[in-house]
């Protein structure tokens, strides 16, 4: 009986893991992007929350999950947009200008949630489960994997489809050059302000996406600073990747299962650990995270670093 | 053209000249902040407009609105006194190209440090406790930016993301204390014992809640600047954050440097909590700082890392605090407004020094 009930816990646990490293996984996949170009964008928490904001207003209004998905991307690209122009065009540091957008996303999305939605109270329609026949009655593994929304179903497609462009496509190849060696891209003829840009627009728009996934896919509301620091903990995750769309992938699902964790065991009332602990535990590991895996061996060369025609 | 130039150099003596030149510098240097808190105001302005608001309310409100009477000057000098600190601090991180993001974090830190002294320790005079107080804040602060620091030189751990978790981790740590082990026993609110009398910052008025906390910020960010400028330790923080590979080439100690500007920079921050629990509270608590670290990384870059500026820029942001909160009073306006306005200061900041080098280079 023991044992089933662990295996019972354990199966919670992995679904949960996997829906709690969703939004991890559209953002720091869409960062890997960026950072593939040369461009790091601290502006990820700040793009991740109107993400959730466009989301959710989006569904708010027109009671449509896919509407307020397109929102969100269009959200993050929004802010992308501003981040490209500021790092790329006139070549401002892109740390400042990520700072300055985490504060602008933060404000607001407060501003206009607590204008318009705050003394509504009222939440919105999800994205539902939808169990995939046959597979979700499996035991344990069916609760765990084949019971999630199509949200969560797509970060497989999403890492996939990423992985695909950044490898197997010339367009991939040469937004690795960006990032590695501009010179050599733009003597060979490509236009390094435009790879960057859409390198920064794939990335904004999916950490629109992952915010987008809080209000819609998860809770059913909106919070000021819903993000609560995944945005910086996705630039962790590119880090601990190694700039890898799959290895994104993998560790997002290990930071997921630090959520998940903290999640369950702050509901066992035997648990007898300060629920603060385990509030920490995904920060703390990130930390741990960055020290475990030192160097910055696989960052692309030019990362952070705006390229100059002359 | 040059000869006209030549004469006149004669006529006038060497140092009128300097200080002629010094002011138009300063003038040049001054108008771009100026500039971008312009835009920023009318950014703001147009944002309560399209949602219905008094958008002129972000002059009338905002600005004039917070200059009542001399109450309402110490309340801004009272919000500015951290937002001093920190913004000078980061300053002189910035300048070492470390970017500590993680001054809110160093903040409850040395909040925590300074209620650990200010609520024990009993029978001291106020001239040692209530430095005592202080001292324990900005150690407490510089060691928790040291991690931070410890980790980038020993790890390469990007102290970005360091000091933002470090962030997270102390505020949770503070909830834990104040609702567990430091909770007031007597109180239903999670909160700490009111600290000893002595451990209070004094106050320079007796009827206001300003305390001594502004003069040392403003020495403090003074100190900091003829650090930076006119010490030979100033002069290497700030080649290293120039060119690492030129600072190690000329024999300086790159991985001390990194640690003596996060170390200072969490000192201040340190210091800024331990004023908000002395100064202020009196106690701690959950959520003893509305974002004041944040803000001071607003405050250093629209200093433009000069410590003797972010005087001036931490006023500002001071006065657009307290502003926003007469808004919200008034008007209803959310007053996360002011995040907002701090974005777009920033931004604009950036945008405005691009626009006046390109303008140089055309010149």
């Amino acid at each position: 009986m023991d044992d089933m009930m662990l295996l019972t816990f354990l199966a919670t646990l992995a679904g949960a893991a996997w829906r709690l490293a969703t939004p991890l996984i559209f953002a720091s996949i869409g960062e890997i992007f960026s950072e593939r170009a040369g461009v790091l964008n601290i502006g990820l928490e700040g793009t991740m929350l109107v993400g959730a904001f466009c989301g959710f207003a989006t569904a708010f209004a027109t009671d449509s999950v896919l509407l307020g998905l397109i929102a969100g991307i269009a959200g993050g690209m929004v802010f992308g947009l501003i981040f490209a122009f500021f790092t790329i065009t006139i070549k401002a540091d892109q740390i400042v200008v990520g700072a300055a957008l985490n504060l602008l996303g933060l404000g607001l999305t407060a501003f206009l949630f607590r204008t318009y939605y705050v003394s509504t109270g009222k939440g919105i329609e999800i994205a539902q489960p939808i169990n995939i026949p046959w597979l979700s009655d499996l035991p344990f593994i069916g609760e765990a994997f084949f019971r999630q929304n199509l949200i969560v179903y797509s970060t497989i497609l999403v890492t996939i489809l990423a992985a695909l462009v950044l490898y197997r496509t010339s367009f991939g190849l040469t937004l690795r050059a960006v990032g590695e060696h501009p010179r050599a891209a733009d003597v060979a003829g490509r236009n390094v302000a435009a790879y960057r840009y859409s390198a920064v627009l794939v990335g904004t728009g999916l950490a629109g996406l992952g915010g987008a996934f809080l209000t819609l896919g998860h809770s059913n509301q909106f919070v000021e600073g819903i993000t609560s620091g995944r945005g910086f903990i996705a630039l962790a995750v590119v880090v601990f990747a190694r700039w890898s769309p799959i290895g994104a992938f993998f560790v997002s699902l290990l930071f997921g299962l630090f959520y998940a964790l903290q999640l369950m065991l702050q509901a066992q009332a035997s648990i007898v650990v300060p629920y603060q602990l385990l509030q920490a535990l995904p920060y703390i590991m990130t930390i741990i995270t960055l020290v475990v895996v030192r160097g910055k061996g696989a960052a692309p060369s030019k990362l952070g670093q705006p390229y100059d025609m002359r | 053209m040059e000869q006209v130039n030549q004469g006149r150099e004669n006529v006038y003596p060497q140092a009128a000249q300097a200080f002629y030149r010094t002011l138009s510098q300063a003038a040049i240097s001054a108008a771009t902040p100026i500039a971008a808190v312009l835009v920023a105001l009318a950014f703001g302005a147009a944002l309560l407009w399209v949602n219905g608001f008094n958008g002129s309310d972000v002059v009338t409100v905002m600005i004039f609105g917070s200059f009542q009477d001399m109450r309402s000057v110490g309340e801004i000098l009272l919000k500015a006194t951290p937002l001093i600190l920190i913004g000078a601090g980061l300053c002189v991180a910035f300048r070492c190209s470390i970017w500590n993001i993680g001054a809110e974090g160093q903040l409850y830190v040395g909040a925590i440090a300074a209620t650990l002294v200010g609520t024990n320790l009993e029978g001291l005079s106020v001239w040692v406790h209530a430095p005592l107080v202080m001292l324990a804040g900005a150690v407490a602060g510089a060691a928790w930016a040291g991690i931070a620091g410890y980790l980038k030189v020993r790890f390469q751990a990007s102290e970005i993301v360091t000091t933002i978790m470090l962030n997270y981790i102390a505020i949770i740590l503070t909830s834990y204390l104040v609702t567990g082990p430091m909770k007031d026993a007597s109180a239903a609110y999670p909160q700490s014992a009111r600290l000893l009398r002595e451990a209070w910052t004094p106050r320079i008025v007796s009827d206001m809640r300003l305390h001594i906390g502004i003069l040392v910020a403003v020495v403090l960010a003074v100190a900091l600047y003829i650090f930076l400028q006119k010490s030979s330790r100033g002069f290497a923080l700030r080649v290293v954050g120039l060119n690492p590979h030129a600072a190690r080439y000329a024999g300086m100690n790159v991985k001390r440097n990194v640690m003596i500007a996060i170390c200072i920079s969490g000192a201040m921050a340190g210091l800024a909590g331990a004023f908000e629990v002395a100064g202020v509270t009196h106690r701690l608590y959950q959520n003893i700082s509305p974002g004041y670290g944040f803000e001071g990384i607003a405050v250093a870059l629209l200093a433009n890392n000069n410590p003797l500026a972010a005087i001036i820029s931490g006023g500002l942001f001071a006065t657009l605090r307290s502003g926003s909160e007469v808004l919200q009073i008034t008007s209803q306006v959310p007053q996360v407004l002011v995040l907002v306005i701090q974005g777009i200061v920033i931004l604009s900041v950036v945008a405005f020094a691009k626009l006046r080098d390109t303008l140089r280079i055309v010149a």
